[in-house]
């Protein structure tokens, strides 16, 4: 397979009258748009039929910048808006870019039923461990004992695994990697956007100006490192005790299956209202 | 099409039921929900047609979410409504602001219930009547029908769909526990009887580059749905007139919000909508909205049939208001009465109009019982000695 140069990516599918983006020198979401973009060009999908949704925030900007059909929405609410897309136009596909605050936060409930129903989207979710366009709050992924402005003296909540959480919730596919996995997160959005029902790639993206900067990790590469630290993969992570795996987060593939997606579930459900009702044809 | 219900004919029917039938005749073929009394009939009405017609029907996990799926399915290309209360409705007033700022049609009923909070549930109210206008933040105009029977919630839901399709906006259904709740004989017109409206799409590659700006220049901008190969941005935030966020400049901001506002107020004449009874020799009239208006025509009848010569403004459209009506109908009597449930909402427009020509005095009534036809007349006779 011929290596696509990111300039080709860049012509074919971002808007340039949009450019430059708004992100921060050292910041992730022009990777993982990079690999996202990647994805679809490599399983070969019709920009027509795609809808990029997003809700509030960084990443929520990313639909802005790409030539496809696009709904830049209310803060923690793209996926309630995705299901009405989806269901009203099944033939869609529905990428929901997303940050961490955005899914696990304000639109906690929505992602939780999203993923319940099995909705057919596949969400790319930035987890940058902060509210970055606010200005660096503490997001409910922030590890406990760092710093952001609402909690400058470091986090004393608990934070949430997002992809435990989505694979407790029923998603058919989550993985979770950095955004330097390249080869990897390629791979991981190109599965999930093949597959039916909720599918979910998270990323964990540097942040160095909102969140580097108030955790002593001013840019990018100082992130990278600690990325580095506090990663296992997914099958070293089955090897270690508890206790070793204390302040680690896993990544890897957490999930692979085929439960029946949302859109499917209903058109059985309209077969079996019309039989129930004596219309069936 | 094959429908799930008799049409050509006269039914017995609740007036959410009417709503729900009214909606897929108008063509609506998704419904999102979320259960709430008294609206959950027109759920619940819903769940039972819309799988028949092939439409959607589903039950979010709260409001905020049923509001944001039509809105989805609305870009989609699909006529969408849901339905709440009160409580509800509130949830859903950020997602209205964007339903306004996005240009989306979409239909909201809201089948008020005495508040504020949860309040109650099950009695009627008018008390949402400065929420359906202004409750979403910023500058912006939306529309607001009000019906009074069973047989308006039919007509009204056809006339909400039209004009959000028309527009290009959000309209609220706003009615309330009584005439919700209430049977009574409603006309089910056969599909070919109905006029329906749909929304323009782009014409051309030109129009559908500009999906927020005005080619035709009526304020309405053709609508490109989603899946076309419109590539189409959608953003809540200040944008121009191709889509792109442009929040720092002030003139698009203002050129944006007076074009979505311009097209509902400059249309008032279409919108607007009242009937008069006996107001043409009145010495007072007075004006009402929803059920109480049905209260306050028997209280006119029984006021001229003691000498007073009262007349009744019945309010169909309560957004856009038409305040130089209220100010004609104030220039020929002496004293304006706004029967209304609540403490006071209709009351402030009404005023406003009347601008000084005539009293203006509020007959107010809450704790989820509809006026008497008795105590509109009790008021004004002692008002008027």
């Amino acid at each position: 397979m011929r290596l696509v140069s990111a300039y080709e990516i860049r012509d074919k599918y971002l808007r340039k009258d949009m450019l430059p983006t708004i992100f921060c020198p050292g910041c992730g979401i022009g990777s993982v748009l990079q690999f996202t973009l990647r994805a679809i060009d490599e399983l070969g999908l019709d920009p027509d039929k795609i809808v990029w949704v997003s809700g509030i925030g960084c990443s929520s900007r990313v639909p802005g910048f790409v030539n496809f059909d696009g709904l830049h929405t209310t803060h923690g609410r793209a996926l309630a808006f995705a299901t009405g897309i989806k269901l009203a136009n099944p033939e869609l596909k529905i990428i929901a870019f997303m940050g961490d605050g955005d899914a696990a936060a304000i639109g906690g409930n929505h992602f939780i039923h999203a993923i319940r129903r099995n909705l057919d989207v596949t969400v790319i979710l930035i987890n940058n461990f902060t509210y970055g366009m606010t200005g660096g709050q503490v997001a409910p992924t922030t590890p406990k004992g760092l710093r952001g402005t609402t909690a400058p003296y470091g986090q004393f909540e608990n934070p949430f695994d997002i992809a435990q959480l989505a694979v407790a919730a029923g998603a058919n596919y989550v993985a979770r990697w950095t955004v330097f996995n390249y080869i990897q997160g390629i791979n991981s959005i190109k599965k999930a956007l093949s597959k039916e029902g909720f599918t979910l790639v998270e990323f964990l993206s540097p942040c160095p100006i909102s969140f580097g900067r108030r955790n002593r990790m001013k840019t990018a590469p100082e992130l990278i490192r600690w990325y580095q630290q506090i990663t296992v993969p997914l099958a070293k992570a089955k090897k270690m005790k508890p206790e070793e795996l204390e302040g680690k987060i896993v990544i890897g593939e957490f999930v692979d299956r085929d439960r029946p997606g949302l859109v499917r579930e209903y058109m059985e459900y309209i077969k079996r209202a019309k039989k129930m009702m004596g219309w069936e044809e | 099409m094959k429908l799930p219900f008799p049409v050509g004919k006269a039914d017995f029917i609740q007036g959410d039921e009417a709503i729900a039938r009214a909606a897929i005749l108008a063509g609506c073929r998704f419904y999102a929900g979320y259960p709430i009394t008294p609206a959950s009939e027109i759920f619940e009405a819903m769940a039972l047609y819309m799988p028949l017609v092939d439409g959607v029907v589903i039950q979010m996990e709260d409001e905020i979410a049923s509001i944001a799926a039509i809105i989805g399915a609305s870009w989609a290309g699909v006529k969408a409504m849901t339905a709440t209360s009160g409580p509800g409705f509130s949830l859903m007033q950020e997602n209205i602001g964007y339903a306004v700022m996005t240009e989306t049609p979409i239909v909201v009923v809201d089948v008020q219930r005495g508040g504020p909070s949860t309040g109650q549930p099950t009695l009627p109210s008018q008390g949402d009547i400065m929420q359906a206008i202004w409750g979403t933040h910023g500058d912006h105009s939306l529309i607001v029908l009000s019906p009074s029977t069973v047989q308006e919630a039919f007509d009204f839901t056809i006339r909400a769909f039209n004009l959000a399709e028309k527009y290009r906006t959000p309209v609220v259904l706003l009615t309330d526990a009584e005439v919700g709740h209430m049977r009574e004989r409603v006309y089910i017109p056969n599909p070919d009887e109905i006029e329906i409206v749909n929304r323009k799409l782009p014409q051309s590659e030109e129009e559908a580059k500009l999906p927020f700006g005005d080619p035709h220049g009526d304020g309405i901008p053709p609508m490109p749905i989603f899946g076309k190969g419109f590539r189409t941005y959608v953003t809540g935030l200040t944008h121009d007139e191709r889509g792109r966020p442009r929040t720092v400049e002030r003139e698009v901001h203002e050129r944006l919000i007076r074009r979505i506002v311009e097209k509902i107020e400059k249309n008032k004449k279409d919108i607007f909508d009242y009937e008069s009874y006996e107001l043409e020799d009145a010495d007072v009239a007075i004006v009402s909205t929803g059920i109480v208006a049905r209260s306050a025509l028997r209280a006119v009848k029984m006021l001229r049939e003691n000498g007073i010569k009262a007349g009744l403004l019945k309010i169909n459209t309560i957004w856009p208001f038409d305040f130089e009506l209220i100010e004609r109908v104030a220039e020929g009597v002496e004293v304006i009465y706004v029967a209304e449930m609540n403490l006071g909402q209709l009351y402030h427009l009404v005023k406003e109009g009347a601008n000084g020509k005539a009293r203006v005095e509020l007959i107010s009534k809450i704790g989820g019982e509809v006026h008497t036809p008795m105590e509109i007349i009790d008021f004004v006779r002692r008002d008027l000695k």
